[in-house]
């Protein structure tokens, strides 16, 4: 078992399959996307000697002796004919990233309603007239390249004031100058086509019928309450909402790595708390894609040392990754999440779009005495039980209920990822397939 | 009167405490109906019970539920729905020729303690449950087998109990008693508060033995881990437990599947330790064999997708009978733990005979086999 698996396509994850490679190490990349290049539409391209599963997602981790078994499943996500193996890897790079973060809103469910990376790869087709709204830099880049798809952007509103964040606390700034030039060119794009950014504004409620006609902006004061009397319509042909990103943290959680303020804790040679598991990327962390890449060069060039493979330590990719984590630092410092989010929600605003609970009844089941604990809360509402199985609504329905701050509480899962009983029951033909050629 | 930990079982214990006129206060390290009780599906099943005092303690349970349930409605204005209670009877299935011999011992067993049993061809069982397979060799339908919601029950108990004077307090942990000079407890202490109370109940499910240790008085009490699945939602797809029988085959493995409804439409897949059983494993063998059995009872429920998978803890004793009564080294001190996977079934009949001791009344069950101090459980003596 002298393997490296590699799990997630993206910079983090196509950097560390290369450097374990260059050292020599047998690799194989696991993404569950059908091209590699993760949301940062990186290189499409597996590195050299590395073999690539594409599509493919792990929904189990388990410890064998001198290293872990990852069990996959190959395949279109819905389709009827996934196959499964089981891959013994000696190390384990877990690069599987984030996903944006939504908050509930009235009408945040209506269709024409889109989140910030999904508007961005849909360009023109998001319709004619948009409101991009919420908080952090990732809102420009998907505003800019929807300005540059041509569509027409109203407004870019930022919840937050990063400027005002930014001068309170400009450590940091220079670890991200890389991130800082993307910037400037997205605010350049937004100035050309007269967007306005409004900072401290947001959208409370999105209108319509079938689908989002019109959207309630109103400006917001430090803690995320509206304004009164600033309350604003704007009629809008979609509406995209992006609130920062949260890590996709189900395989790292089924592996048993330790998390810490919701994120992977590791070391400087990105190692977990797990021996023999690595992690990299915005899983440790959100500061963009360089950050991501040079976590994964060093991820990957421990996971080769660990094999035995005669390892320099990456001077160069060390310290990249050392200044990414202080930027993702500073970012999460200048664009917090106010608490007055939960004000905009109403009795009727479903708080867990999957499973069709609303507001009204996560309030009257914590209301009731005795329940208590993310686990009992889901059993007693079933919010955060849905097919997104917490991804998306298990934070935001953790911080409604007033629960303890344990991020990782809806991650806590056996199974890491969607599968169907009759793929769990098949025999474990998989043992056999556990040696994949490797080319 | 302290009750240390609110699961189904303390709740259980302390509002039949409260019901005779003693003044609870229920702790909880965490909060309330969070472990053990949050992970288990629900069942007050007799028919999975060996002829014997877990049998005995199960009927009287399964009698006490639904009156209990209606003096707590009585008590608090209203139940809420949520508290889930079916009584559709239950189904344990042979689906090979080797199940047949044992299945009809347990039933002929179970109807001469009493338990109302029905035989029933493939055909009738496929009326109770359309989607059963249609390979059955023999089929019994228990009609006393009932299920809940044990969160919900479990916060509608000690919403009883707070409507009769009770309190109760979680992120409290108990981290030791106060005893007086004669060894008899006169109070718990929680960090560096002392609450004087006249009697304590053990009732911390999977951490009863730790909690017992903690406290100078170790009983033999380990958390086993067992595994469910939980399906997306299927409406109407099952409409009772169901149990795969092969367990009682002493050849083959000692669990089995068990499938049954939830109030959200998903099904639940759980493992059934029959006596014996060592359901200590995890990983992802237990969950394709889980899958497996899963799909032997219901072949519709292959192409069902998997919500999630999840662990629960069990309570075990070393003869798998539940510790109820007074440690007979420790005046004051009362155990109600080790009920393994039932508890949620054993918690009415368990609060039931734990107020009866307490209070000198006539015991619903005889409480010999439950003592503290049966040989069973090599009790260290003295503490």
């Amino acid at each position: 078992m002298k393997r490296v698996v590699v799990v997630g396509g993206g910079p983090a994850g196509t950097a560390a399959a290369e450097a374990a490679a260059a050292r020599g190490a047998a690799v194989v990349l696991v993404d569950d996307a059908p091209r590699l290049g993760g949301r940062w539409r990186g290189r499409s391209t597996p590195p050299r000697g590395v073999e690539h599963l594409a599509e493919s997602e792990v929904w189990a981790v388990e410890p064998v002796p001198g290293g872990h078994r990852v069990h996959v499943r190959t395949g279109p996500a819905d389709g009827p004919d996934r196959t499964g193996r089981a891959i013994e890897a000696r190390a384990l790079v877990l690069a599987t990233g984030a996903h944006e973060r939504t908050l509930p809103f009235p009408g945040w469910d209506l269709p024409g309603v889109l989140a910030a990376a999904e508007a961005r790869d849909l360009g023109a087709a998001v319709g004619g007239r948009v409101i991009v709204a919420g908080t952090g830099p990732f809102l420009l880049s998907a505003a800019a390249s929807l300005v540059e798809a041509g569509v027409r952007v109203r407004a870019v509103l930022e919840a937050g004031d990063p400027v005002a964040e930014f001068l309170a606390r400009p450590a940091g700034m220079a670890a991200g100058w890389r991130g800082a030039g993307a910037l400037a060119r997205h605010l350049a794009s937004l100035a050309r086509h007269d967007v306005p950014i409004c900072r401290r504004s947001a959208v409370l409620a999105a209108r319509g019928g079938d689908r989002v006609r019109a959207v309630l902006a109103a400006r917001l004061d430090e803690d995320w309450n509206p304004v009164p009397h600033s309350l604003r319509r704007f009629e809008v042909d979609a509406l995209v909402v992006g609130f920062g990103f949260t890590p996709r943290l189900e395989a790292a959680v089924a592996a048993g790595c330790a998390i810490e303020d919701g994120f992977v804790a590791v070391n400087a040679a990105q190692a977990t708390s797990v021996a023999g598991v690595f992690a990299a990327g915005e899983l440790t962390g959100i500061g963009g894609a360089a950050a991501a890449e040079a976590e994964g060069a060093v991820a990957g060039a421990a996971a080769a040392k660990l094999l035995g493979a005669r390892v320099r330590a990456p001077v160069g990719a060390l310290r990249r990754a050392g200044a990414g984590r202080r930027f993702a630092a500073a970012l999460a410092g200048w664009y917090p999440i106010g608490p007055g989010w939960r004000g905009w929600v109403r009795e009727r605003t479903p708080v867990c779009r999957c499973e069709g609970v609303s507001y009204g009844e996560l309030r009257r089941a914590v209301a009731a005495p005795g329940v208590g604990g993310a686990r009992a809360l889901e059993l007693a509402t079933g919010a955060g039980l849905g097919w997104c199985r917490g991804r998306i609504c298990g934070r935001n329905v953790a911080e409604l209920a007033g629960l303890p701050e344990d991020p990782a509480a809806f991650a806590r899962q056996d199974v890491a990822a969607p599968v169907r009983l009759g793929e769990l029951a098949e025999e474990a033909g998989e043992v056999r397939a556990a040696e994949i050629p490797l080319s | 009167m302290v009750v240390v930990g609110a699961g189904i079982v303390g709740a259980a214990c302390a509002e039949a405490l409260s019901a005779a006129g003693l003044r609870v206060l229920v702790l909880d390290r965490d909060a309330p109906a969070g472990a053990a009780t949050a992970a288990g599906g629900g069942g007050v099943l007799v028919s999975d019970k060996d002829p014997g005092p877990e049998l005995e303690l199960a009927r009287a349970s399964r009698r006490r539920w639904p009156e209990l349930l209606d003096e707590v409605r009585e008590l608090i204005g209203t139940l809420p729905a949520e508290v889930g209670w079916e009584a559709e009877g239950g189904l344990a299935v042979a689906v090979s020729a080797g199940a047949i011999g044992p299945l009809a011992a347990l039933t002929a067993a179970q109807r001469a303690a009493g338990v109302e049993v029905e035989d029933l061809d493939s055909a009738s069982a496929r009326d109770f449950e359309p989607r059963l397979t249609e390979a059955t060799t023999a089929v019994a339908y228990f009609p006393e087998d009932a299920a809940l919601r044990p969160v919900a029950v479990t916060a509608a108990l000690l919403a009883a109990l707070r409507a009769r004077g009770g309190e109760v307090r979680g992120g409290v942990a108990v981290t030791g008693t106060a005893v007086d000079r004669s060894g008899a407890v006169v109070g718990v202490r929680t960090g560096a508060e002392a609450i004087p109370c006249r009697a304590v109940v053990n009732a911390c499910g999977p951490w009863a033995g730790h909690f017992s240790e903690t406290i100078g008085a170790a009983v033999d009490v380990v958390p086993r881990r067992g595994v469910s699945l939980v399906t997306a939602p299927l409406p109407r797809f099952v409409g009772r437990g169901v149990r795969d029988a092969e367990y009682l085959d002493a050849s083959g493995a000692r669990a089995s599947a068990a499938v049954g409804p939830t109030a959200s439409g998903a099904v639940l897949i759980g493992s059934h330790g029959g006596p014996g059983a060592v359901d200590d494993d995890r990983g992802v063998a237990v969950l394709r064999r889980l899958a497996r059995g899963a799909v032997r009872l219901f072949p519709d429920l292959a192409e069902a997708p998997v919500r999630r998978a999840y662990g629960g803890c069990r309570p075990s004793t070393p003869d798998r009978l539940p510790v109820i009564g007074e440690d007979p080294r420790v005046p004051g001190l009362w155990h109600a733990a080790g009920h393994g996977g039932s508890g949620v079934g054993l918690a009415a009949g368990t609060g039931r005979l734990l107020a009866d001791l307490f209070t000198g009344r006539v015991p619903v069950v005889d409480p010999e086999p439950f003592r503290v101090d049966r040989p069973e459980l090599a009790l260290e003596a003295g503490a």
